[in-house]
């Protein structure tokens, strides 16, 4: 297996760091429900990791424990070898995770500028007065979240629907606005749930060029769950399997393949 | 009969154009005070999926507050200032006292929150500051008695200085709610929670951090509509009923659009006063004001269910 203790060299040559973050012996209960088993996994600076697994594994609670939205029943989370405190979802995002939904998640009543917009709250500092009234500072760092926010508009290629109201946007414009949205606030984190759930072929083959992407141009840490083998092994550097909310395989693309547990998961042998 | 409906009104108003600019004149002052109640209603909603039932105490809460304060020979401007901050700490303890340990309970149980809300105001309100009738501290606070009078089309339009105070200071407050709501950091916040609480988690906002402000921002609407209705009226707990006003304002305007609330206040105000003088006085005795605003609200409700500027009503599945 890849040892990884010290970081590693990509297949493609890109340098991957240190843990970023860890997720120490997590396990979260509903009731009777135990959705993760005792799941411990890290993720390292600059990767692409995947998280993988049949319907119910566990996967989006996971991401929910990372992000705030879910806090672990047992189990520790540590961020730049500091254990993490619990944390409300908006103090996950203020720390610098960014993250978008199985179930896309957008303010619908809004144009895609002023969604993608909502990123940038975290890097807005200026008081409520001087906001109000534009005044020096305020408006100084209005102008230049909205330059980043164009930037990332250009960057995901929706220049053309910048003023439209999301909600009249087809499902798979939805998922790159929110993507687009996760990238404005500049994470050192970005947790995508399912990106490219229900797209068609070519909407899949764009988004995944747009994580590529932006893994590569920005050196971003990303965690993405995908629920389609085939997608993640082309995108992911490493990939974590669950089924049932267990833990059966850790490794590179090619280690988790040939790993029998993960398998007989997919084939459905173990069900 | 049927003229009497659909022609003798028009003629009266084209007739006496003068009187007509003054029952507008009053029905704007009007509407504008509900336009602001209705804006108060609507933040509160949009960000919390709480209908605020405590809205009209809390306007005679800080009406009497402010008179109260003065009565104890604080000077008028301080007691506005430490009303407001009564005001601010009454947000700060509703978040963290009644919405913080309801969150994710069933709306209609957040509503009976804000009943009990009411009750406690009611009855705290009543043992510091009695119940009796009280002045409004208008002359106190520099607002302008007297009137200017108008001449136009050569008849007369009069004009109280309360009201122009009145309708400067709350266009002020309204400017001021929808600069804040479009361009700044919290108010953008604002807006985005009442699309997606999720959503707006994942972009850093504090949900506590906004439910104290939108109940602030409740409270600063009590202050400035207490002071304008209660230099009318008077200071007593029949103040309330201002904010009873706003609910037609909310029928036609819908729960969570700013635009609708204030276009909805502005048109109640401005139409009911118009129906009490041209149809309601002359051919039903009058006082139409206390149900018209509702008559009309139901109507357009019949033709349009979700409100004038409501989106399409979708039940999520
Ligand atoms: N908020 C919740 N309340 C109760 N059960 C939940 C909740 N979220 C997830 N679960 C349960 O946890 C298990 C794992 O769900 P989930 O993490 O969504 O799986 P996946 O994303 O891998 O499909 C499922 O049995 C699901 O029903
Ligand atoms: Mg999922």
């Amino acid at each position: 297996m890849l040892d990884t203790s010290e970081g590693y060299v990509t297949e493609d040559g890109r340098q991957i760091g240190g843990v970023l973050m860890e997720m120490r012996d997590i396990t979260l209960k509903f009731g009777g429900v135990t959705a993760i088993n005792d799941i411990s996994f890290d993720i390292r600076e600059g990767e692409i990791r995947a998280i993988i697994g049949p319907n119910g594994a566990g996967k989006s609670s996971m991401l929910n424990i990372i992000s705030g939205f879910y806090t672990p029943t047992i189990g520790e989370l540590w961020y730049k070898g500091a254990k993490r405190p619990p944390m409300k979802p908006f103090e996950v995002a203020r720390m610098g995770v960014a993250r978008t939904f199985q179930n896309i998640a957008l303010f619908e009543g809004m144009s895609v500028l002023d969604n993608v917009m909502t990123g940038r709250l975290t890097h807005m500092k200026a008081g409520v007065f001087s906001q109000a009234l534009w005044w020096g500072k305020a408006r100084d760092e209005e102008i230049a979240n909205r330059e980043k926010v164009e930037k990332v508009i250009d960057f995901l290629e929706i220049q053309n629907i910048r003023k439209t109201p999301v909600g009249r946007l087809p499902y798979g414009l939805k998922k790159r606005v929110e993507l687009a949205r996760a990238l404005a606030a500049e994470p050192s984190i970005l947790l995508l749930d399912e990106p490219m759930a229900g797209m068609n072929v070519e909407e899949k083959e764009d988004m995944s060029r747009f994580i590529l992407d932006v893994n590569d141009e920005f050196g971003t840490t990303i965690a993405l769950i995908e629920h389609d083998m085939g997608v993640v092994m082309d995108l992911s550097d490493r990939v974590v399997v669950m089924d049932y909310g267990k833990k059966i395989g850790d490794g590179t693309p090619d280690e988790v393949r040939g790993n029998q547990d993960v398998i007989d998961a997919y084939l459905g042998v173990s069900h | 009969m049927l003229s009497d409906i659909f022609i003798n009104p028009f003629v009266d108003m084209v007739a006496a154009p003068d009187f007509l600019m003054q029952v507008l004149w009053e029905g704007l002052v009007s509407g504008i005070l509900y336009a602001l109640i209705a804006l108060g209603f609507v933040l509160i909603f949009r960000s919390s999926r709480i209908f605020n039932f405590a809205q009209g105490i809390m306007v005679v809460f800080a009406a009497l507050t402010l008179v109260g304060l003065h009565a104890y020979g604080v000077p008028a401007w301080i007691s506005v200032a430490l009303t407001l901050g009564v005001m601010f700490v009454l947000a700060v303890t509703i978040e963290r006292v009644v919405l913080r340990p309801l969150v994710g309970q069933p709306d209609i149980i957040l509503f009976m929150a804000t009943i009990g809300i009411t009750l406690f105001l009611i009855g705290f309100g009543e043992t510091i500051f009695g119940g009796e009738n009280k002045q409004m501290i208008t002359a106190e606070l520099g607002i302008p008695t007297g009137d200017t009078v108008l001449e136009p089309f050569g008849g007369l339009l009069i004009l109280q200085h309360l009201d122009i105070t009145v309708v400067i200071v709350a266009t002020l407050l309204v400017g001021a709610l929808l600069a804040f709501l479009n361009y700044t950091r919290m108010g953008r916040a604002i807006r985005a929670l009442g699309d997606d609480h999720q959503a707006a988690l994942s972009v850093g906002i504090s949900l506590q951090t906004i439910w104290v402000l939108v109940w602030f921002i409740a409270g600063i609407i009590a202050l400035v509509t207490g002071i304008a209705w209660g230099a009318r009226a008077g200071v007593s707990f029949a103040l309330e009923v201002i904010a009873y006003k706003a609910l037609p304002v909310l029928m036609l305007g819908g729960l969570e659009s700013i635009t609708g609330a204030i276009v909805g206040g502005l048109m109640i105000g401005i139409l009911e006063k118009l129906f009490e003088i041209y149809w309601g006085q002359p051919l039903l005795g009058g006082n139409t004001e206390t149900w018209f605003a509702f008559v009309l609200a139901l109507v357009v409700l019949l033709f349009r269910p979700q409100g004038l500027f409501g989106e399409r009503i979708i039940e999520r599945v």
